[in-house]
């Protein structure tokens, strides 16, 4: 870009002018690429989803909300719709539950900090399909280690992603394991924002309980740091597909059936483009309502806390 | 006392559990079938296996050129990333202009799109130009990062203005100022977008799994699941071997800029 190199300079700050085209330049293939690869396709799987065009069609068929209407009819769509919603009803509890409980008692000790943080977080940074397959060993029926240690509990064993009743639970808790570091980190920062004092005052009032502790400092505080940790790890476990596509692919008998898969499988598999559109913009509702309720929840938290 | 005792025995049975995964997968990596399904769970094998496991992992599958691939894709992307994020950023962050805001303000709705959402128009896309199974394919869709760009801006916002101004002075233009002032200066803040970036893409399944069939084109993971499915869930040891191979430099990559990336991820939550 040699034009923004050659704006005339006249000694201290170039004119305005030149600056709006240096600014233009500098912006524009990010901008270019920004349109290209995300708003713009994201525009036309809006678009595609009101038309009724397959893969390698010459026409594009308008089809007006057909789309949606044959979801609403769709048996295998409100499968993969309950079933998203059931995984991202028990992953994200057990992810930020847990993950306050590792930020809490990370926080109350002084030596090893480094380690447990790294050890919680490695899951987070590491590659969800080769573990994926590590988790398919461990569930294994027999030589497996979840079912050793059921055994040796005396618990029920089962083929845990083999049996319609526990394949989506099994999934849930490899999505647990994954983003449970990530809840915990931000739990961390969370907790580092709470004033020391507030402790202090606490303990002055006599009431000097780990739980009087939770109850009545940690826990308001820690509001705004709770509606976002849900908010992300919502929205990641809504994505939920790594898992199903390497280890169950939906089965057995759609019982991990998930939005995502069901995308792919409609978009790609049997290349009905638009259908597949259709159920995107379901996905992308979902993300986005979750965005806008964590929203709501801080601003309304900013105005009152 | 005994609460700090009862902190460090639930958070190692937790540790435990978090990288038994791991430990697991490094263990069948060196074991013989017999041994891998041998009722009892040794961490070590009687009988080392290692060597046949990584051999069969490297030549069963073109293992090597998979991870070959995954640091082509991984380096091209964040190059394109850093080269289209830092001026973009300097624009937003320091510079006045018609536009800005509602440049930023897209910057910002581009963060809320999730990375499947447009996966079926650019796969027309790259099928209407032929783009289908090359490196390119997998490549383009990430050569933009919101991520990288919103990164970089609130770092170039912490940057003196006297700086620039001086700059300036010298005669420096815009473009110059973005690559030998602003550039050096956010060295430490593109080294973690570095991190995170090779750590996403190295990882990335879901757009590989649809853009690429061919297998000397593969990432890792996408080669994984290829390995997983041609053994069919038979040879447990070259598989863990493959999967520990992929897994390493990961590890390292996580444990060398660790705090970096824990950093990175708190900004924002998501890429």
């Amino acid at each position: 870009m040699p034009s923004a190199e050659a704006a005339p300079r006249s000694g201290g700050r170039p004119g305005a002018a030149a600056e709006q085209v240096a600014a233009w330049l500098l912006a524009l293939p990010a901008m270019l690429l920004m349109w290209a690869m995300l708003l713009g396709p994201a525009v036309a799987v809006g678009l595609l989803s009101f038309t009724d065009w397959s893969f390698g069609d010459a026409e594009i068929p308008w089809h007006g909300l057909g789309n949606y209407a044959e979801l609403w009819g769709d048996r295998v769509f409100w499968i993969s719709l309950r079933n998203t919603l059931i995984y991202v009803g028990v992953s994200v509890p057990a992810t930020v539950g847990l993950g306050l409980l590792a930020a809490i008692a990370i926080e109350g000790v002084t030596r090893g900090r480094g380690f447990y943080r790294a050890a919680y977080f490695l899951p987070v940074a590491s590659t969800l399909l080769a573990m994926a397959l590590v988790w398919e060993f461990m569930f294994h029926p027999t030589v497996g280690f979840v079912n050793q240690a059921f055994r040796a509990l005396g618990l029920p064993t089962a083929d845990w992603l083999q049996n319609p009743d526990t394949a989506l639970l099994a999934l849930a808790v490899i999505g647990v394991w994954q983003n449970l570091g990530l809840a915990m980190v931000l739990f961390m920062a969370g907790l580092k924002a709470i004033p020391k004092d507030m402790y202090e005052a606490l303990s002055m009032d006599g009431a000097d309980g780990a739980w009087e502790r939770f109850r009545r400092v940690t826990w308001p505080l820690l509001g705004p740091a709770l509606v976002f940790v849900v908010a992300i790890t919502a929205i990641r476990s809504f994505q939920v597909f790594d898992t199903v596509a390497v280890l169950t692919e939906g089965g057995p008998s759609k019982s991990t059936e998930v939005l995502l898969y069901t995308m792919v499988q409609n978009g790609f598999t049997f290349l009905r483009s638009a259908y597949g559109a259709a159920i995107t913009m379901i996905f992308l509702i979902f993300t986005l309502a979750l965005t806008l309720a964590q929203t709501i929840l801080l601003d309304r938290r900013a105005h009152y806390g | 006392m005994v609460s700090t005792f009862f902190r460090h025995g639930f958070l190692l049975l937790g540790a435990a559990i978090m990288l038994a995964p791991f430990v697991l997968m490094v263990s069948i990596s060196l074991k013989s079938p017999g041994e891998v399904f041998a009722p009892e769970f040794r961490l070590l094998p009687v009988q080392w296996h290692a060597v046949q496991n990584y051999t069969d992992a490297f030549t069963k599958v073109p293992l090597a050129r998979f991870i070959l691939n995954g640091f082509i894709v991984t380096f091209c992307i964040f190059a394109a990333q850093a080269i289209t994020a830092l001026p973009m950023a300097y624009a937003l962050a320091k510079l006045r202009w018609r536009g800005r805001e509602t440049s930023f303000a897209l910057v910002m709705l581009a963060l809320l799109i999730p990375p499947q959402v447009p996966a079926i128009p650019l796969y027309i896309g790259m099928w209407q130009l032929g783009l289908l199974n090359t490196y390119a394919a997998i490549i383009l869709p990430s050569t933009i990062s919101v991520f990288g760009i919103f990164m970089m801006r609130q770092f170039f916002r912490t940057v003196p203005d006297d700086l620039i101004a001086a700059a300036r002075m010298d005669g420096m233009g815009e473009f110059g100022i973005v690559w030998r002032i602003m550039l050096p200066t956010a060295a430490p803040a593109l080294a973690a977008f570095a991190c995170l970036s090779f750590i996403w893409n190295w990882n990335e399944f879901f757009w590989p799994f649809i853009a690429v069939q061919e297998e000397h084109l593969m990432t890792p993971p996408l080669g994984i699941a290829f390995f997983s499915n041609a053994e069919a869930g038979t040879s447990f040891g070259p598989l863990m071997a493959a999967a520990t191979a992929v897994t390493a430099p990961l590890v390292i990559a996580f444990l060398l800029a660790q705090r970096a990336f824990v950093e990175g991820v708190t900004m924002t939550g998501v890429k």
